[in-house]
């Protein structure tokens, strides 16, 4: 048998067996494997393709989770600031009117101490009148007690009188 | 596709030519048995030396041809042969079946077996049939049979027992994968899950890509059956003692055959179109265009045929040639070199085996997808 005069024989089996092996293979392995094989692979992609879309749910649950967060600690900030600055306001609203009134508290006070001062004043000078008039009185008095005394007095100011 | 095996295969058969000279007193078949060298040395009566010398080319060309019983070791009539039938057709007398061991695992042509009057010989795996009156074959000084004429031989021989082989392992693995299918809906476990694999890896790196998307399925079938028979095959005949059968010419022949008739009947319009008479080329062009486009649709699977042929035939003449040089050089110590290197050829021819297979199946579905591709017309 010549190694490259191919045999009629076997070319015929050949081509016989390979035939009927391909069509039984085809009708009874080939056809439900690769189906079974498919549907496999489309329910598998089915199931990816709903992880997927499960995903993507979720990752928008997320995001609208996160804007609202989002939104809410911007309200917060927002609240803090006003009542940060109401805070301020009120601190310095009361600071003025705190000023205004001790201001006016030691004005009132000054006023009050003058007008002390002055009535005070004014009671000495009388009391101070009073007491040269009592002292003059008795000065005078005790100079006019004799008849002497009175000459003399009247003596000295007719000598002063003359002389001028 | 191994192509630097190619030549050692042909600087290696020269050195087996040159060997001839060196003839040993064995006989070539206990050479794959590796049987104790001096188990050979029986016959050392001067008339049978010329017979039974070692001949490494014969005992190569024996061990990948085909032969008409299934041998697996001994010698003459000793020998364990399991007997194939033989069918023959005569124009004259029909069909003769008988079965290969009446022919006594003679080779020579000097057993003749009679059969509803005819007579028949083996001649070096060939079947004769005697002219009528002829007692015994006769020869003239070229070994040619004068006496005798060839019937059609369409026997079981030993390929088509491997074959068979092939189909009923295919038939047992992918029933059982196909009846996992119709159990069970879920991914298969074990060598049913590797089986699947194989299948997947035809479809989506073989037909998908080659062919295409929209037709590949109608291919399906071609492929995965021509991918795993001869990948099957290919690892059967590296069995010892197993037949080569996608290593002989008539079965790539057959294979390559399946991949014509496949383009040629799928092919659509345009293919014929550009390959008979190709547009946009001056029209004095197009006579010798189509003529070199239809040598190329022949070639192709021409190609597919003898690069199947010629890489399992070469793998196994490699070994061959390693392990007969044991016995050329009639030194049982060169085993130590020979056996270890044929034991990595054969792990390389592992290879080889899916690597054809792969090759077959991808360049079939390469040339199909050609001839059923839609070209956009620019």
């Amino acid at each position: 048998m010549d190694l490259i005069t191919p045999e009629v024989g076997l070319i015929f089996w050949q081509t016989i067996v390979f035939l009927i092996l391909m069509f039984i293979l085809a009708k009874f392995a080939w056809k439900p494997i690769l189906g079974a094989v498919r549907t496999r692979e489309e329910s598998i992609n089915e199931a990816l393709a709903s992880a997927e879309d499960a995903r993507k749910e979720m990752q928008n649950l997320k995001a609208d989770n996160e804007k609202l967060l989002q939104d809410a600690r911007a309200q917060r900030d927002e609240i803090l600031k006003e009542a940060r600055q109401l805070k301020e306001k009120m601190v310095s609203e009361a600071e003025v009117d705190a000023q205004n009134k001790a201001d006016n508290i030691v004005a009132k006070a000054k006023e009050s101490i003058e007008m002390e001062k002055r009535a005070a004043m004014a009671d000495i000078k009388n009391q101070v009148a009073t007491l040269s008039i009592e002292i003059a009185e008795k000065v005078i008095g005790k100079e006019l007690s004799t008849e002497e005394k009175q000459h003399q007095m009247i003596d000295k100011m007719l000598n002063d009188a003359t002389l001028n | 596709m191994h192509p630097n095996l190619e030549p050692i295969i042909l600087s290696r058969t020269g050195t087996m030519i040159a060997h001839k000279s060196l003839k040993i007193i064995v006989t070539f078949t206990l050479a794959l048995a590796l049987l104790p060298f001096n188990a050979f040395a029986k016959d050392d009566s001067q008339a049978e030396e010329s017979k039974d010398e070692f001949n490494p080319t014969d005992m190569i060309m024996h061990h990948i041809g085909d032969s008409h019983g299934w041998h697996f070791f001994g010698e003459g009539d000793s020998s364990y042969t399991l007997p194939l039938p033989v069918i023959l057709f005569t124009e004259e007398d029909g069909f003769v079946t008988f079965m290969s061991s009446e022919f006594h695992h003679d080779t020579e042509g000097q057993y003749v077996v009679e059969k509803d009057g005819m007579r028949f010989v083996n001649y070096h795996e060939d079947i004769y049939k005697l002219d009528a009156g002829a007692q015994a074959v006769e020869f003239d000084e070229e070994h040619n049979v004068l006496n005798a004429s060839k019937p059609w031989d369409f026997s079981i021989t030993k390929n088509v027992a491997a074959m068979f082989l092939t189909v009923i392992l295919m038939l047992i693995f992918f029933f059982g994968l196909a009846g996992h299918h119709k159990k069970s809906k879920n991914a298969p476990a074990g060598f049913n899950n590797i089986l699947e694999t194989l299948v997947l890896f035809v479809r989506d790196e073989i037909a998908r890509p080659q062919i295409g998307e929209k037709k590949y399925m109608k291919f399906m079938p071609f492929l995965l059956t021509v991918f795993f028979f001869i990948w099957i095959t290919n690892l059967l005949g590296l069995l010892p003692g197993a037949a080569n059968v996608t290593g002989n010419i008539a079965v790539t022949v057959s294979l390559g055959l399946f991949t014509l008739a496949l383009i040629v009947f799928n092919a659509n319009k345009d293919f014929w179109q550009h390959t008979l008479w190709m547009p946009g080329i001056p029209t004095f062009v197009k006579p010798i265009l189509a003529v070199v486009e239809v040598l190329g649709l022949l070639i192709k699977p021409i190609a597919l045929m003898i690069r199947l042929f010629a890489n399992i035939t070469a793998g196994h003449i490699i070994i061959l040639s390693l392990l007969a040089l044991i016995f050329i050089l009639e030194n049982a110590g060169v085993a130590g070199i020979s056996v270890p290197f044929a034991l990595f050829i054969t792990v390389l021819e592992l290879l080889v085996a899916f690597l054809q297979a792969f090759i077959f199946t991808m360049l079939s579905a390469l040339f199909i997808g050609a001839a059923v591709a839609e070209h956009e017309h620019h």
